[in-house]
């Protein structure tokens, strides 16, 4: 059995660290891009930007990227610098609720009726 | 065994420029992470209405909101660019230490245009 600091998980993390930061290389400029070009806008104009399937698409595909990139990140911080393990459990934790939290609030935002009502 | 020195005092240390774009992507990557839920909030507002709308661009129309936007700006563009350059590390691109410096200083460049350029579009 792995322990709960187990130092196995050092390969997979660098992966995926990798992996989801090309992905963003390539997805923020181009989501900046669509958002910036068509400001200044009004509430209207804002919520019409949301409108394409692929644009909500590809903000949940990055948003999913971004946490699993921020959770290997806030990971090897607290790795560096966070020693007593009960301690840094529990910051991972807290890591962990609030990246999950903001990926499950932006998919209820891009996929919710909210969005969509009076429209 | 004679004790070696330990110069921990990071004001004792004298870090090379790489070490200054290390430290900074690791800074920027810090308060990007809080800025996600926070970007994710002003999102829900934004789309909430046209109440939450307004209440968003009233507050983007405070210069210290902006000078904070600012602050992302950079965080974004630092950790992006730097991020690249530690890709480019990865596959032993420019790994000498005359390539690093100068890799070192067009991050320093380039997250520099994209901050300004940003200072100029939220405040001019």
């Amino acid at each position: 059995m792995r322990s709960a600091t187990g130092s196995h998980s050092g390969t997979g993390a660098w992966l995926v660290q990798r992996a989801t930061a090309l992905l963003l290389a390539f997805a923020l400029p181009g989501l900046a891009i669509h958002f910036l070009t068509a400001m200044p806008l009004d509430f209207d104009g804002w919520r019409a930007l949301f409108a394409p399937l692929w644009l909500r698409l590809l903000m949940l595909l990055a948003g999913v990227a971004l946490a699993l990139h921020a959770w290997v990140g806030m990971r090897d911080i607290f790795m560096d610098y966070i020693h007593p393990t009960g301690l840094r459990l529990a910051l991972y934790l807290v890591v962990v609720v609030t990246l999950a939290g903001s990926v499950a609030w932006l998919a209820a935002i891009l996929f919710g009726a909210a969005l969509w009502r009076g429209a | 065994m004679a004790k070696r020195p330990v110069y921990l005092d990071l004001f004792r240390i004298h870090l090379p420029l790489a070490g200054w774009v290390s430290v900074l992507h690791r800074i920027s990557g810090a308060l990007l992470f809080v800025a996600m839920p926070l970007g994710v909030w002003g999102l829900s507002v934004s789309l909430s209405g046209e109440d939450g709308f307004k209440r968003m661009a009233d507050c983007f129309s405070l210069p210290l909101a902006r000078l904070f936007l600012l602050l992302l700006v950079w965080a974004l563009a630092h950790h992006g660019f730097a991020g690249l350059r530690h890709l480019a590390l990865d596959v032993h691109w420019g790994v000498d230490q005359q390539r690093a410096r100068q890799s070192s200083v067009a991050v320093l460049l380039a997250t520099g245009l994209v901050v300004l350029f940003a200072a100029w579009r939220l405040f001019a």
